[in-house]
């Protein structure tokens, strides 16, 4: 069997069983988002407004698939930070010295990080049924599709902060300066139609938006009358760029060898 | 086939210096060394000698300034990928992951290395019970002991099947007694397979145990050869005089017997090629001023001090005057 695939199969078999063995991860990655689900969706309720009719929605549901997205957003960038961990611990180093090729090792670590983010999510989106979402098998198929993709990029993008990071502290600045508004202006909190023209613009370049509308596509079909939901081609056509060049730049970063590989 | 494990030709290398740091000193300058396949070869030096630097340029993780490297008979610049097929590495920094078992740790390397299905399985066990930790498999490798840890290391870079196993430290952390486990373990290794071993270490004792040693200071290779050898080599005894007027006595050994007497830590050493006969004459020559004078065979630490005139420890800064 081709050594390359092998050493995929063996980093992201390694993902799997680290998350595994530490339950509070597991529960920390489901916990945290849930209960923002419930106060915040509760809390807000009557006083938000989306769509018209048929099509309105209380804060609860609409607020659904954006909790999806951070269950994707937090199990995906805090298993990239055991990168960290594993440059410090000399796991890594012994990884980088053999004949696996970096490519290999990049895509090893977002294939794990994906599938666990992808798993957590997915065990949440048990619940749709409880607020009326009611998919067909094609839905599931095409939810979690939109699960995978986006939670591929969000690894790969943590994967490429992580890389020459070399301290957990740094990394949850990070996290807070850049991967949270990420998320909150990417219509997972709010949609675009009320906010402020420059807000409206930042929401229109940041990439998870279209993930966060791809999701929104899928979960809900066509009941969103949310007119500035990007639609489903545009969302998919860019989430799926930008899952591309996340692993594309990831990759990049891997090959450059330095002195800093090694600590 | 090349007799050679390891050839390293006129390696310099000069690590790129933090902004605003100024040019730093060159972490190895022209060093030449080599490696006869099937000899354990150590690699002494103080703390900052270069010794980590040529490790890393070893293990391919870092490629050196200038200079040529081959290994297994392999450039170093132009077949990477195959050289580390060939080479294991045990480093200083355990390269285990806490959170898999002993058995998961060796069966991720496997992989790694391309070993998969049975053969990748009968490889693990047959390695954990070579090295004794096949009661231990299915324990969580964060949960083991040191010299259990340095085991599974051990393993784990043998895994492969290498032609060459590079230790960085190997003994760091360990206790007396899992230290000469490890390096019986290590002279069985050599003896059966014909392995080449190339160990870095900082402990005189360690490297006594090698089949030949390099000693580096400051970047460059001090001298190499067969420890005994090395020893040999000296020619002379250490005389050791312990005074309370150590300065004093160095001037009044130097007028009376033409000796230079190095001093060091309060104490002096003199070499010379008969060690019993100064002794008395010493004691006779300066009654009242000597505490006590001794001689003894030269160790390793008194090699790199007559070869560099610097104490082997404080990173062989101290000058000796």
């Amino acid at each position: 069997m081709n050594r390359e695939w092998l050493c995929v199969y063996s980093l992201w078999l390694r993902e799997m069983k680290r998350f595994y063995r530490q339950p509070s991860r597991v529960i920390g990655a489901l916990a945290s988002p849930l209960m923002f689900w419930i106060l915040i969706g509760s809390g807000i309720g009557r006083s938000f407004q989306a769509g018209t009719g048929e099509a309105s929605q209380s804060y609860l549901e609409y607020f659904f698939p954006g909790t999806v997205m951070m269950i994707l957003l937090f199990t995906a960038i805090f298993s990239t930070i055991s990168i960290i961990e594993d440059r410090r611990e000399g796991f890594l180093q012994s990884v980088l010295v053999s004949p696996a090729s970096r490519g290999s090792i990049v895509m090893g670590k977002i294939l794990g990080g994906t599938s666990l983010a992808v798993t957590q999510a997915a065990l949440f989106l048990l619940i749709a049924p409880l607020i009326g979402l009611r998919l067909s098998a094609a839905g599931w198929a095409i939810a979690a599709l939109a699960l995978a993709v986006n939670g591929f990029a969000l690894t790969g993008l943590g994967f490429l902060m992580a890389w020459r990071m070399n301290s957990i502290q740094g990394f949850h600045a990070v996290m807070n300066v850049l991967l949270m508004p990420l998320w909150f202006l990417s219509g997972a909190l709010f949609p675009a139609d009320g906010a402020q023209v420059w807000l409206k613009w930042v929401m229109v370049l940041n990439p998870l938006t279209y993930g966060m509308a791809a999701l929104r596509h899928a979960l809900e079909g066509g009941r969103s009358g949310l007119a500035s939901l990007p639609d489903p081609a545009l969302s998919w056509t860019v989430i799926c760029i930008f899952a591309f060049v996340m692993l594309i730049l990831s990759a990049k970063a891997a090959s450059r060898r330095s002195a800093e590989d090694l600590q | 086939m090349s007799s050679w494990a390891i050839q390293a030709d006129h390696v310099c290398h000069l690590y790129k210096s933090r902004k605003r740091q100024g040019p730093s000193a060159p972490a190895l300058q022209d060093l030449c060394l080599h490696a006869e396949r099937g000899e354990i070869l150590g690699l002494l030096g103080p703390n900052g000698s270069g010794k980590t630097t040529l490790f890393r340029i070893l293990s391919t993780a870092l490629k050196p300034t200038s200079g040529e490297v081959r290994i297994a008979g392999l450039r170093l610049s132009e077949r990477a990928d195959e050289i580390r097929q060939k080479v294991g590495i045990v480093f200083q920094a355990p390269g285990l992951d806490a959170k898999l078992t002993v058995r998961e740790n060796l069966l991720h390397h496997g992989y790694v290395f391309g070993l998969w299905g049975r053969a990748l399985r009968q490889r693990a066990d047959e390695m954990m019970t070579r090295l004794k930790i096949d009661s231990r498999a299915d324990e969580l490798c964060g949960t083991l002991s040191g010299g259990l840890k340095r085991r599974t290391e051990l393993a784990k870079g043998l895994m492969h099947r290498p032609e060459i196993l590079l230790l960085d430290e190997p003994s760091t952390g360990l206790d007396p007694g899992a230290r000469l486990d490890l390096w019986r373990y290590l002279r069985e290794l050599r003896a059966e397979t014909g392995m080449t071993l190339v160990v870095t270490t900082h402990l005189m004792e360690e490297a006594e145990q090698a089949s030949r040693v390099s000693i580096l200071q400051a970047g460059r290779l001090v001298c190499s050869g067969r420890p005994a050898d090395l020893k040999k080599d000296m020619g002379s005894d250490v005389v050791l005089v312990r005074s309370d007027e150590a300065e004093t006595l160095q001037g009044a050994i130097r007028e009376r017997f033409g000796l230079t007497a190095k001093l060091s830590g309060g104490e002096l050493q003199i070499e010379h090629g008969e060690g019993a006969r100064l002794v008395t004459q010493l004691a006779e020559a300066f009654p009242g001023k000597i505490q006590s004078v001794t001689f003894r065979k030269p160790t390793l630490e008194d090699v790199f001090l007559h070869h560099t005139g610097h104490r082997f420890w404080n990173g062989g800064e101290e000058k000796i005057s």
